[in-house]
């Protein structure tokens, strides 16, 4: 099997559309497990890490941020018709990002306060996640993402098994670290027993509530947290706030900020 | 087994029993305050114990505040147990490495390098460290990692002489008087004439220790003051569980109205099986590196609350949050019964602490017992 791989390396591009970076950031921080992932692959493209430009088509494409504009919406489908397996990296891949907070708003009205030439700007009105223009065969998530998952991730595909990457609330990894939970302890409004486990539970471990940066877990029940926290003294605004972060435009996040909006 | 040693001890002599098991070799553990909760953690002397802390506990809240009386044992249980040491949440399996297409394994977990003593044992965490005993060793299956870190470990008992609000041992029967094994059981007293433990040791082990200590045996009104201390827990306790025929209550009430109700609050978010001292579902992780040469197997604590945990062919059998909390509870206080012949709840009460959404097991049964009563007297 190795030098079968040796053979043919599995080849890797990366593909960045309205994102800060970060999350492709994270994969040149794997500093233990990068020359082992260089070595293991081959980086057919990667702008950020390497002048390599090589063309299509690629093993699997790793895709960052989300579609904004009417150019990315039509190149996104120029990756996915070359790569195998295409893979989001980050809440705004995933989720359409903190970007998508104007999908409440009227984008028209920010480009005429922002720019001091508005006619250049073009744009779409909603900052939207990649699936929602082509298949997704895997959706990476957090803001930006934890790069042992993506380690991880890079690993299963190369050893054709399913990644450890597990679905549940932030709350047992929580757990099994030892915190003390914050709401029930401090009376701390957290977002982790709705929000996807990856982070390994860094917030709590600070004193604080968790954000949300790794969206909705796999049975997020919004509606009894909804009520949890309006127990602990927040108003429907402020909970209204506390879903609209990175993963604003998750759906489960989305219907709950929009039904305490107003209460 | 020798005749049962009962002497009074001054409290100084509690920070003299955490040096003295140290000196035998014994990582000594015990309750200590961190992020505003008592939590287990090294002690290397009376000063890391809560002394003078007590706690406040409800369905979804826990405060820890000032008591009055300068106790060192003071606070009921908080969010963690024994099975922290015990069953831990993590624990490598084995690492493995291929060197010229040969897979070796390169060794599984060792033991503690010291083994545990545990300071300030509860009647209901002795109750559930006899169950995981159950669970973990009495089987077909001895779970090596569990094995190895408990049959060296030391046991200190505290009795309890107040309740938490969620407590409900009483009626569970397995506290707050200690009736498991210990090697040394203590019982705290403060009140007008002073501040002095009553110790017990049945065995051996624990009467070496206590003879370490400066001590005299205990007086007859000595002994009755910690009963009616202890008693008085018990007569504390504001929650119980009303467990007649609770098997056959839960097995025929599969279809009640009020899962639906408990789902529509449940989170999913599995805190309470994650506190439960009792609960002991792990699952088994393997990372295989992206060179593939080399290759780790993890356990870590898993859950009933989680989708994957019911995942079989072609997906995953308890999807609703309805399924998943009744399979909790019917497993804890019914198959396990079948299962492993006692309740697998022992009363603590931490799910309904540490329940993000406050959900109370004893209310659950409760109203699924009383809408059956109510049902059979309409019939
Ligand atoms: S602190 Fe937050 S993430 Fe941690 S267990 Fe509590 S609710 Fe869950
Ligand atoms: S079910 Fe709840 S009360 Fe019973 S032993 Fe577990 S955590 Fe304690
Ligand atoms: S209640 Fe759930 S997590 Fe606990 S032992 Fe039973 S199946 Fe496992
Ligand atoms: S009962 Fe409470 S602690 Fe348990 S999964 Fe449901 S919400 Fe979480």
């Amino acid at each position: 099997m190795n030098s079968e791989r040796k053979k043919k390396k599995p080849r890797v591009a990366v593909f960045k559309f309205a994102s800060c970076d970060g999350c492709q950031l994270s994969l040149l921080d794997a500093e233990d497990e990068l020359l082992a992932v260089a070595g293991a692959v081959e980086i057919a493209y990667f702008p950020e890490a390497s002048r390599a430009m090589l063309k299509g088509p690629y093993d699997i494409a790793l895709v960052e941020g989300s579609i904004t504009t009417h150019p990315d919406a039509e190149r996104i489908q120029q990756v996915r018709r070359q790569a195998r397996t295409l893979v989001t990296i980050g809440a705004c891949a995933t989720a359409g990002g903190i970007q998508a907070l104007r999908n409440w708003k009227d984008v028209a009205e920010f480009i005429r306060v922002v720019y001091p030439s508005p006619q250049f700007i073009s744009t779409l009105k909603l900052s939207t996640p990649i699936a929602e223009h082509v298949p997704v065969d895997f959706e990476l998530r957090g803001c930006p993402i934890n790069h042992y998952q993506l380690i991880e991730l890079i690993a299963a595909t190369l050893a054709g098994r399913k990644p450890n990457i597990p679905a549940y609330s932030v709350c047992l990894e929580c757990k099994r670290r030892g915190n003390v939970c914050v709401p029930v302890a401090h009376g701390t409004p957290c977002l982790g027993p709705v929000t996807q486990a990856g982070c390994g539970a860094i917030c709590p471990a600070y004193d604080r509530g968790c954000y949300g940066c790794y969206g909705p877990m796999e049975s997020p029940n919004t509606a009894s947290l909804t009520s949890q926290f309006r127990i602990l003294g927040q108003s429907g605004q402020e909970i209204s706030r506390a879903f609209r972060s990175f993963n604003a435009w998750a759906w489960q996040f989305r219907k709950a900020s929009e039904e305490c909006e107003r209460t | 087994m020798a005749e049962r040693l009962q002497a009074r001890l001054a409290p100084e002599e509690i920070d003299k029993l955490i040096r003295g098991l140290a000196r035998r070799g014994y990582q000594v553990l015990g309750p200590t305050v961190r992020d505003g909760a008592i939590v287990y953690d090294e002690v290397a002397g009376a000063q890391d114990l809560p002394r003078g802390w007590t706690d406040e506990q409800e369905a979804g809240r826990y405060r820890l505040k000032p008591g009055t009386d300068g106790a060192l044992f003071g606070c009921s249980v908080g969010p963690e147990s024994w099975k922290k040491y015990l069953h831990p949440a993590q624990v490598k399996l084995f690492e493995a490495d291929r060197q010229d297409g040969l897979f070796r394994i390169l060794g599984g977990p060792a033991p503690p390098a010291r083994p545990y003593a545990f300071l300030g044992v509860r009647a209901c965490e002795l109750a559930a460290i006899a169950v995981q005993d159950r669970v973990l060793l009495q089987d077909k299956y001895r779970d090596p990692v569990y094995g190895s870190r408990r049959d060296p470990a030391f046991l200190v008992a505290v009795q309890c002489t107040q309740a938490a609000a969620t407590c409900f041992c009483a009626s569970m029967g397995t506290g707050p008087q200690v009736r498991g094994a210990a090697d040394l059981t203590l019982t705290e007293i403060v009140n007008a004439e002073g501040h002095w433990f009553l110790a017990e040791a049945d065995g051996d082990r624990g009467q070496e220790v206590l003879a370490e200590l400066d001590r005299r045996p205990a007086t007859d009104e000595e002994l009755r003051l910690a009963r009616t201390a202890v008693e008085s827990a018990a007569a504390q306790q504001v929650r119980r569980m009303d467990t007649a025929g609770i098997r056959d209550l839960l097995y025929q009430n599969f279809e009640h109205p009020r899962w639906d109700e408990v789902a529509a609050r449940c989170l999913t978010c599995a805190n309470c099986t994650m506190v439960c001292p009792t609960c002991f579902c792990t699952t088994v992780e393997d990372d295989s590196g992206v060179t593939g040469d080399r290759a780790e197997r993890w356990r870590r604590w898993d859950s009933c609350f989680t989708m994957a945990f019911s995942y079989i062919h072609g997906g995953s059998v308890r999807t609703s949050s309805k399924a998943r909390y009744r399979q909790w509870l019917t497993h804890k206080l019914a198959s396990w019964i079948d299962q492993f012949g006692s309740s697998g709840c022992v009363g603590c009460g931490r799910c309904i602490a540490w329940c993000p959404a406050g959900i109370d097991l004893t209310e659950e049964v409760h109203a699924i017992r009383g809408a059956v009563n109510h049902g059979n007297t309409d019939a």
